[in-house]
């Protein structure tokens, strides 16, 4: 227990201060030898007066020789009190804490159970290194000990000594003893204990351990699930939790075995413990993965339950169940496409419960229901709690962009629009936007509405740039268009917002090619603010377009009004391979923040759910780049390349241009025409010059380039297509010996964009040497990669381990031809030198 | 599955448990959660989730009774988990106390300590069943004078307005005896459901739904077995139909010691119940029920510069019930700079107020008989003049209430049967209903 901080308004009848405490200390030392009748009961009364003092952050570690002394006592109150004393200050004071052994070791041969198991648990959580020999004793006799809480306890207290001495705890060989009283012992809290026990000390211990990483999964095996299933419902509704995860691991042998077991838990679904349904939902939906039909009915099963569970619970609850309804709706949306009226919210839901519900009824639209959701939604939108209403108007647009039928959408958009509050004005804006690059049928009812908008009554940013997009992409149909371009111009300085100056100088442009006349005025002039723009984008952006013009004003007009297509899909902000990694890690904090857990834990907390050590199970594998070149582009291709600075940005992983672009956000439009040149240049020498290096990068899009481009390159040519599956990986890396083994140094700069570590997988590839799997252990980071000879199928397996705060590298090579490894460490050490420099 | 820390914070943050299990998260912690929650709310983005990371820290907490109980983690555990935990150890510590609050907490501080350290050990849950944790815990509650408090949590309900249950049954901790020294028998059964109603603007129900919960808290002594009935014509989920006129419940789940082995045939749980409060049974009801109030609003504009408000109750209740601390709550248009009330004549108890700073109308009745009508009319004075819909600017109507003996949905308890181990005296039983609204919404 720490002290809290807060310190003040001690209450009248604790004392406080110096004085009182030497006060308590005179006391309990008058108390200490006494044996007179009644004493038991001053006692209580000063020790409740030490622990008040303690909790509200006064020192009283100085009285820790009198608290030992008055320990004598067969009184349990003063006990307990005394342990939760001793355990608060032991740490601090370990030769003091010597003086409390003793008594804890007499108390652990006590008549009375409860006192054996009190003063077992307090020995162990003491904390202090020098007295785990003490430890090993009692908890020996502990877990044999005939009272199930006293061995509760002392399972627990296993793990404790684990935590404080490792090796201590391996070497009294209480692992093994753990594993027996699992399989043997009578409690199932005794056995849950010890489960939760073994998991963590085989997890931590399997880095180093193949016999721990062997036991660790020999609790999956079917013995040890059918053992633990069989007695499920005698365990305690947290303990049916633990034992469910582990179930939701195992992999039966037959369909009939899957059938056994989720007819066994059947029941678990109508558990009032939130917990278990969704523990029990886990096991349902993993073991049927592989059934089709089957998977489609257990969606049936538990829809009923969750929804109940979402109802009954406290909203704390419901916020944890909707976001696992959320993950289900994303998989298999028609399971919830007729309880949709569950997700509308109520007035008085909190906001976090409020804004799920919101993404549900988004998640859900579909031809039948759109209809009245989008009504529902429209209900919102005129709300007081503005955050919702702005939610709302959202998913209003979202579900307009993801349906075939928009009628109706598309008027209720255009009310927002006349509703004359500003927030609904400006949301509904960026909306209408979105939507007619989709459905650019609707331009003539929007831009009528559009046009009777006064810029001067928008102001946020996003608002403004989505105005002055239609602006410039309508202009023709908007009579005073150039007027109202031209004055946003003029007040270019009062605009701080460097999007909607991007979006000034794009739409400007484009009216110009529509409407020269009028807009040769305005063009002069932005172009001149935006070459005297300190941001730096609007600067280039101004600069790109003003050589364009000198260049050819028909090449210009081509690139900025070039003929689009609508745009059919807009592209997700998770790919697939992220939702599966949260979908197998259901129920945990992953499907709560939308993230799979190695992006918010670090490696040591990530517990049993996941990550193991093992190559095929590290975390990004990162295909070889030319297959995921063709995607990326047709992702490119299909948003409109002259408008999506933002969506980009959020699409993007932040630092994943590298050292060799940092400039906030950047422009498709140049990329485009950049990506063109960029291409045929690497087609014809097949060997990349530095520059267009660069501008892979800076695209971001990763397509390969050609060999490595080092200045003298070594006699060693590799293939920059090699290609190896991860199972041939891991083979060939157990079959291989170790034929090189080298530390390096790493430039700083070259630290530094490891913080984003794909930058280097990238980096690597360019010199054709592909990475197979990465993983991160703060402060090092883990990579293997694989190489090929040009002309012959020999290859290189390397691991690569760079601690980043020594930047040191330590790296292992395998070689299929062991003569040439030396000739591959030197190349793979240049191309290394060379990661985060420009 | 495990939770490094567990804490309580005051409304304002102070520190009053707080319990290190594991020592991997760093000890400013309950500062940093309290900033974050704090900031949440003030940069507009509303309530923080219960569950949220600040440089790895996992942190989790849930309100009660205007504490927030806390827990870290590093690793990467189930939040329903978590969250429930959080919720049931707020529950244990109030069956001990008898009262949840501040100064209940601060009184017994030992005892609360005690009962976290059965209930977690490093991390981990041992149990958190307020019985086997009797037996583990040795101080006595001190307990803090009930009466003074401001009612809190659904059982207090029962306290206002009600005659027959004595207030401080609810607020007794299962520690502690009557003044004469010996132990009351006695078990609560409650039904508390809680109704959401939408109505459009032409008064037509949209959406309606019963959350209903079955609680009990024994004070029985030698764990007798307990038969409860339910209606024989109670159907669960579409296709287990029993009848016309049937109650369906859409769902409903069940608390652990309850047996369901002849649920399916004649409708009677069998539970041994343990001490403190749990819910037996929690259920879902979407089948159309007769809403309790029946809300009829308007709003017109009068003039220039003038509108006026017009809102209708109507208890559709019977006579014998009355519904109590009824309030009705409505946004009026932004521009609204004056309001005037006018009530019926010969109205009692009823207060009207006009929320300057949310321009919120707020018509409060401290009861309302079954079968009876209010009315209330408002005039609004605006400071400016208007374009748009006004009914586009105000609403929706929003009410809350509480019915004891009243429920929704009708299910029953038709009775409730205590396994007698002595003939020398009766337990008492007490089998009360009670419905609230829980979102109860008229727009305009």
């Amino acid at each position: 227990m720490a002290p809290p901080q807060s310190q003040r308004s001690p209450s009248p009848s604790q004392p406080s201060g110096k004085s009182e405490v030497s006060d308590l200390k005179l006391q309990l030392r008058q108390l200490a030898g006494s044996r007179a009748p009644g004493t038991d009961d001053l006692k209580r009364d000063l020790f409740k007066k030490v622990i008040s003092n303690m909790t509200i952050g006064i020192d009283v570690s100085s009285l820790f020789g009198e608290m030992v002394m008055c320990s004598a006592t067969s009184d349990i109150v003063l006990k307990k009190m005394c342990y939760l004393y001793v355990g608060n200050y032991a740490k601090g004071n370990p030769e003091l804490a010597l003086l409390t052994i003793n008594f804890l070791q007499r108390d652990c041969k006590d008549m009375d159970p409860m006192i054996r198991g009190l003063a077992l648990r307090s020995l162990c959580t003491l904390r202090v290194e020098n007295l785990v020999e003490y430890l090993v004793g009692p908890l020996g006799s502990g877990l044999k000990d005939n009272n199930s809480y006293v061995r509760m306890v002392a399972v627990i207290g296993v793990l404790k000594l684990y935590h404080i001495s490792a090796s201590t705890c391996i070497d009294a060989d209480f692992p093994a003893t753990l594993k027996h009283l699992m399989l043997n012992d009578p409690d199932t809290q005794v056995v849950a204990n010890c489960l939760s026990a073994l998991q963590e000390i085989w997890t931590l211990e399997s880095g180093s351990s193949e016999e721990a990483a062997r036991e660790r999964e020999a609790v999956h095996s079917k013995p040890v699930i059918y053992y633990l299933l069989n007695r499920i419902k005698e365990f305690s509704e947290w303990s049916q939790c633990v034992v469910l995860e582990l179930v939701a691991k195992y992999v039966p042998s037959d369909n009939s075995e899957i059938f056994d077991i989720m007819n066994l838990l059947e029941d678990r679904l109508q558990h009032a413990n939130g917990a278990v349904v969704l523990a029990t939902t886990k096991v349902f939906l993993h073991l049927t993965l592989s059934m089709a039909d089957v998977h489609q009915q257990v969606y049936e099963r538990i829809k009923a339950p969750l929804l109940t569970q979402v109802s009954s619970g406290s909203p704390e609850q419901s916020y944890a169940i909707l976001s696992h309804l959320h993950l289900l709706v994303m998989r298999a949306p028609y399971i919830f496409s007729s309880d949709y009226k569950h997700f509308y919210c109520q007035y008085n839901e909190p906001s976090y419960v409020k804004k799920l519900k919101l993404e549900m009824l988004t998640a859900v639209a579909n031809e039948s229901n759109t209809y009245e959701i989008v009504t529902e939604l429209c209900e919102y939108a005129a709300n007081v709690d503005i955050p919702i209403a702005r939610e709302s108007i959202r998913a209003v647009g979202k579900i307009a962009l993801q349906q075939y039928d928009v009628n109706a959408i598309v008027d209720r958009l255009l009310q927002f629009l006349e509703m004359e509050k500003d927030y609904v004005t400006a949301e509904a804006l960026v909306l209408v936007k979105d939507l007619l690059r989709k459905y650019p049928q609707w331009s003539q009812d929007c831009i009528a509405v559009v046009g009777n908008i006064s810029s001067k009554n928008v102001q946020e940013p996003k608002a403004k740039a989505a105005l002055i997009w239609m602006l410039g992409e309508y202009s023709q149909d908007m009579n005073d268009a150039p007027y109202v371009l031209e004055s946003l111009v003029e007040n270019w300085d009062e605009e701080h917002s460097a999007e909607v100056r991007l979006h000034l100088l794009t739409a400007v442009m484009k009216c110009f090619f529509k409407r020269p006349p009028e807009t040769q005025k305005a063009l002069g002039a932005a172009l001149a603010a935006g070459l005297a723009d300190f941001h730096q984008d609007v600067h280039d952006r101004a600069l790109f377009y003003y050589r364009l013009l000198q260049y050819k004003v028909s090449v210009a007009e081509s690139v900025v009004n070039p003929p689009k297509q609508a745009v059919s899909v807009f592209a997700d902000t998770q790919n697939s391979e992220v939702k599966d990694r949260i979908f197998d890690e259901f129920n945990s904090l992953s499907v709560v923040y939308q993230k799979p857990s190695y992006m918010f834990t670090d490696k040591e907390h990530r517990g049993i759910l996941e990550f193991s050590d093992e190559l095929g199970n590290l975390s990004i594998s990162v295909e070889s780049g030319d297959s995921v070149v063709p995607a990326q582009r047709v992702e490119e291709n299909d948003k409109d390349l002259l408008l999506s600075t933002t969506e980009k940005d959020e699409v993007r992983d932040p630092g994943s241009n590298g050292s060799a672009y940092n400039a906030p956000s950047y422009d498709a439009a140049i990329s485009q025409p950049l990506a063109d040149l960029a291409l045929p240049s690497t087609g014809l020498t097949g060997q990349a010059p530095a520059s267009s290096l660069a501008i892979d990068d800076l695209l971001g899009l990763g397509f390969p380039v050609g060999t490595a481009a080092t200045p003298s390159p070594p006699p060693l040519n590799l293939n920059p297509k090699a290609v190896l599956d991860p199972g041939t990986f891991q083979q060939k890396w157990r079959q291989l010996p170790i034929s090189l083994s080298e530390e390096y140094s790493l430039s700083p700069q070259g630290i530094v964009s490891l913080t984003a570590p794909n930058a280097l997988l990238r980096h690597m590839q360019s010199h054709s040497i592909q990475c197979i799997a990465s993983g991160r252990q703060s402060p090092n980071f883990k990579f293997f990669f694989f190489a090929q000879k040009a002309d012959e199928a020999s290859v290189y397996l390397v691991e690569c381990i760079i601690n980043t705060s020594s930047g040191k590298s330590q790296i292992n090579i395998k070689a299929d031809d062991q003569s040439s490894s030396q000739a591959f460490s030197t190349l793979f050490q240049s191309a290394l030198s060379k990661f985060g420099l420009p | 599955m495990m939770i490094s820390q567990f804490f309580v914070l005051s409304q304002r943050g102070d520190n009053i448990v707080f319990r290190d299990y594991r020592g991997e998260v760093q000890k400013g912690s309950a500062e940093t959660f309290f900033r974050k929650v704090k900031f949440w709310k003030e940069d507009a983005e509303g309530d923080a989730p219960p569950v949220f990371n600040v440089d790895g820290v996992n942190y989790f907490h849930v309100k009660a009774a205007g504490l927030l109980f806390v827990a870290t983690t590093r690793v990467n555990v189930s939040p329903s988990l978590v969250l429930g935990l959080l919720q049931r150890i707020a529950r244990v510590i109030k069956d001990y106390l008898g009262v949840l609050n501040e100064d209940s907490f601060r009184k017994n501080f030992v005892l609360v300590y005690e009962l976290l350290d059965e209930m977690i050990d490093f991390g981990y849950v041992q149990t958190t069943s307020t019985e086997l944790l009797k037996s583990y815990v040795f101080n006595e509650p001190i307990m803090i004078d009930a009466a003074r408090l401001p009612p809190m949590g659904p059982a207090s309900i029962f306290m206002q307005g009600t005659k027959r249950m004595p207030g401080t049954a609810i607020t007794k901790s299962v520690f502690a005896n009557e003044s004469g020294g010996k132990k009351r028998e006695e078990i609560f059964v409650d039904v508390i459901e809680k109704i959401s109603v939408t109505f459009n603007s032409s008064g037509f129900i949209l959406t309606s739904e019963i959350d209903g919960t079955i609680q009990m808290k024994s004070y029985l002594t030698g764990n007798p077995e307990i038969r409860l009935a339910l209606n024989e014509d109670l159907s669960i989920g579409t296709s287990d139909y029993r009848g016309s006129g049937a109650v369906i419940l859409d769902d409903c789940n069940f608390h652990e010691s309850v047996h369901l082995d002849s649920f399916d045939v004649d409708r009677t749980l069998s539970l041994v119940p343990p001490d403190g409060e749990f819910p037996v049974m929690n259920y879902r009801m979407t089948q159309p029920f007769k809403p309790p109030f029946r809300i009829n609003a308007l709003i017109e504009e009068t003039g220039p510069l003038k509108a006026e408000v017009t809102i209708k109750i109507r208890a559709e209740f019977n006579s014998s019930i009355n519904a109590n601390t009824v309030l009705v709550q409505m946004p009026l248009p932004t521009s609204t700079a004056r309001v005037n009330f006018e009530l019926e004549p010969g109205a009692v108890g009823h207060t009207t107020d006009f929320k300057e700073t949310n321009k919120r109308l707020e018509w409060g009745i401290k009861k309302v008989v079954g079968g009876s009508e209010h009315t209330l009319r408002a005039k609004l004075t605006l400071s400016h003049e208007f374009h748009g819909n006004i009914m586009k600017e105000a609403g929706p109507l929003s009410m809350t209430f509480t019915i004891p003996m009243y429920n929704a949905s009708r299910l029953q308890v038709k009775y409730l049967q205590i396994a007698k181990k002595s003939k020398a005296h009766n337990p008492y039983r007490w089998v009360r209903y009670v419905t609230q609204a829980n979102s109860y919404v008229a727009r305009l």
